[in-house]
């Protein structure tokens, strides 16, 4: 019984979606047209469109679907599948007396209530079997290659899995095997993730892992226009142009924000896979509602518990200082700083605000911040990683999907709400990440331990006793 | 009620003050109204620059005996407005309009504009305007009382925002001029940057019989 109920809860983007595009839409063209492999599998607007696109509708090689429609007094996007009636607005667009736009989807193109989505349903894009693509030549850890055998399973049996792998397991190498089995099928690719820092870190590995495949990375704010390419890295807003494209869809970082907060990304994600599909999810830190699935095998779940060096995860210590509110640097953070100076260890330091995160700039020498408001922020970041510079401090913006080698870490308030427990062990992952220097040191200040702290540390504990058991 | 700009629900306090008015429609928090930084003197006479003594600022000075008499702006250029108005103006959310109108309207009565005076909104080309689908004064100049006339008319050219100060003061004049005007005119535009854009348009309508042109503007950058 609740296993249907959240099956049929999980199938509700889809169903919305289908009312105004069924998903076995008839084709009535044979022949391939030289547009497909730059159209098909989009959604798009007027303006995106080619200029030839009068005859393409009248030959059914496109329709058009409204972009916004009225159901009795409510109205609903679909694009972006808001059906929110305070993020529609009308505007004096010349069609009517009030056009209704979509303020939710605004940021992508304003869609209003006269506007149209365009569909390509004429024959799809036929994308090249590229058998060996693969060029990456490392090996992979026994964890690792039971999660690689899986993925592939999963990319072949078009079926749905969760990879519940620990910081620095080596996901981005488990997922090789089955992309190269995608590719060898001609099967059109995306992977997906919330973070535009994880799509920029990403892209250069896979494209020397891949050097025959044509790969796009999209973001806000990337000048990459995707006329087709095999394999799409892109943020999951980025999904919002897109329907009924992938064969394959990996989503990395699912439980990073905004995609669990905000309803129109999983709504865009369900609409951008073909109906008969693969589905990854790939995270550290599965929330309750994918817990929960795993747990009544709703989802199929494959555990890696141990990092890809094969050492433990460093667990986290606490630290009690209650001058936190009072100091900019308090004592203990202050000893525990100089120890690491006169060490020669780089920091990587956690401050829950912006604001704070500058002030601590301000007393700390030698320090340089790096957060969500920053315009340097890309290069900062790539200074520390390059050991220019010894001490980053740095807000929740970098919790996750980077890499620095061989650092310490430290939360400062790590109490603050903004920590959860998935954000802590995140954090936590952030050391100890290269073979040569396994363990680095994790510290939460704090002025009272949070459940949040408690349960993070008790997770890596966990963790590393799965670990420690599946050896034997 | 939610904040226009972050979408925060915005809960008021209940006090002495206001437990015997009619509750009003607020359209922003407390957190995003902070961010709005109004103009608060002493500033340029002529351009509502923020001055430190209040004298004629420098590039005032430079344009000397100009055709536009006297600027005035209600915020001070930061990256949170220019955020906003990159929604409203390019991205295309129109409603955000609502967050200026009190403050627009406010400081406009107190300029103490003559009721025969007409509101010219500087107009968008027409590439432009197809582009966007509404010109930004136009909406702006809306939401005031005086009546509204277009006489303007603009050629195509690069985006203002897009140049640097030399381009921008050597540019051609993008405006032409159809009718005639008898009435003081009072330009509407969204930002103040050079005052070259506002002093092209001034200078036409000057010519073609205006008495006296001012402008108004939101943001003095």
């Amino acid at each position: 019984m609740i296993k249907r109920l959240i099956n049929w809860w999980d199938g509700r983007y889809e169903r919305q979606f289908s009312t105004i595009f069924p998903p076995n839409f008839s084709n009535p063209h044979h022949e391939t047209s030289p547009h497909a492999l730059s159209l098909s599998g989009k959604l798009l607007l007027e303006h995106q469109l080619p200029d030839d696109y009068r005859t393409l509708l009248e030959n059914k090689y496109l329709i058009k679907i409204p972009a916004i429609t009225k159901k009795h007094f409510d109205y609903a996007c679909n694009r972006c599948g808001n059906r929110v009636q305070r993020f529609f607005a009308s505007w004096p667009c010349g069609c009517g007396a009030s056009c209704v736009y979509c303020r939710k989807c605004v940021q992508m193109g304003r869609v209003a209530f006269c506007s149209s989505l365009y569909i390509w349903t004429g024959t799809g894009a036929f994308f090249p079997r590229i058998s060996e693509a693969c060029a990456w030549e490392g090996e992979l850890s026994r964890y690792q290659g039971v999660a690689s055998d899986r993925i592939m399973e999963a990319v072949d049996g078009r079926s749905r899995l969760l990879v519940w792998a620990v910081c620095g397991a080596g996901k981005t190498e488990m997922l090789f095997a089955g992309l190269e089995k995608a590719f060898a099928d001609g099967k059109r690719v995306c992977l997906a993730t919330p973070r535009a820092d994880v799509v920029r870190e990403l892209k250069p590995r896979f494209e020397s892992a891949f050097p025959d495949v044509t790969i796009v990375a999209r973001y806000g704010g990337s000048e990459e226009v995707d006329e087709g390419a095999q394999f799409l890295l892109a943020t999951t807003h980025q999904l919002l142009y897109y329907a009924r494209a992938f064969d394959v869809m990996i989503i990395d970082e699912v439980d990073a924000f905004p995609y669990h907060a905000d309803p129109m990304l999983p709504y865009s994600t369900a609409r951008a896979l073909k109906t008969d599909s693969t589905l990854i999810y790939l995270t550290a830190t599965p929330r309750l509602d994918l817990k929960i699935r795993s747990h009544l095998k709703l989802l199929p779940t494959v555990f890696v518990p141990q990092r890809f060096h094969g050492h433990p995860l460093p667990v986290p210590v606490f630290l009690a200082s209650f001058d936190l509110k009072k100091r900019v640097v308090p004592k203990a953070l202050k000893v525990w700083l100089d120890e690491k100076k006169r060490t020669g260890r780089r920091v990587l330091l956690f401050a829950p605000t912006i604001e704070k995160a500058e002030k601590l700039k301000g007393e700390l020498p030698g320090s340089i911040s790096a957060h969500s408001e920053d315009p340097d922020r890309e290069d900062k970041i790539g200074r520390f990683r390059q050991k220019e510079v010894d001490f980053l401090i740095t807000t929740t913006i970098l919790e996750r999907g980077v890499t620095f080698p061989s650092i310490d870490v430290a939360v400062l308030d790590a109490s603050h709400d903004v920590f959860d427990e998935a954000a802590l062990v995140q954090i936590a992952g952030r050391a100890g990440r290269s073979p040569e220097d396994p363990d680095g040191d994790v510290v939460f200040f704090h002025d009272g331990a949070s459940d949040a702290m408690v349960n993070a540390r008790d997770s890596i504990r966990k963790m590393n006793k799965l670990a420690e058991k599946g050896l034997k | 009620m939610h904040c226009l700009w972050c979408d925060q629900e915005i809960i008021k306090d209940l006090n002495w003050n206001n437990l015997f008015q009619l509750p009003r429609d607020e359209v922003l928090c407390e957190g995003c109204k902070k961010e709005m930084h109004l103009l608060k003197g002493p500033y340029c006479p002529k351009c509502s620059r923020e001055t430190d003594g209040g004298e004629v600022c420098h590039d005032c000075t430079r344009w000397g005996e100009a055709p536009l008499e006297k600027n005035t702006s209600l915020y001070r250029y930061n990256t949170f407005l220019k955020e906003m108005i990159a929604k409203w103006k390019y991205r295309g959310d129109y409603i955000l309009v609502d967050i200026f109108k009190e403050d627009f309207r406010k400081w406009f009565k107190a300029l103490k504009i003559s009721k025969g005076a007409v509101l010219v909104p500087i107009p968008l080309s027409e590439e432009r305007f197809t582009e966007r689908g509404f010109n930004q004064s136009e909406s702006l100049a809306r939401l005031l009382p005086l009546e509204t006339a277009n006489p303007l008319h603009r050629v195509h050219s690069e985006k203002q925002s897009k140049k640097s100060r030399f381009d921008r003061m050597t540019t051609e004049n993008p405006f032409t001029i159809t009718t005639s005007i008898t009435q003081p005119v009072v330009l509407i535009d969204d930002i103040y940057t050079t005052g070259r854009t506002l002093q092209h348009a001034a200078k036409l309508l000057k010519e073609a019989g205006a008495p006296s042109v001012v402008s108004f503007t939101l943001i003095r950058s």
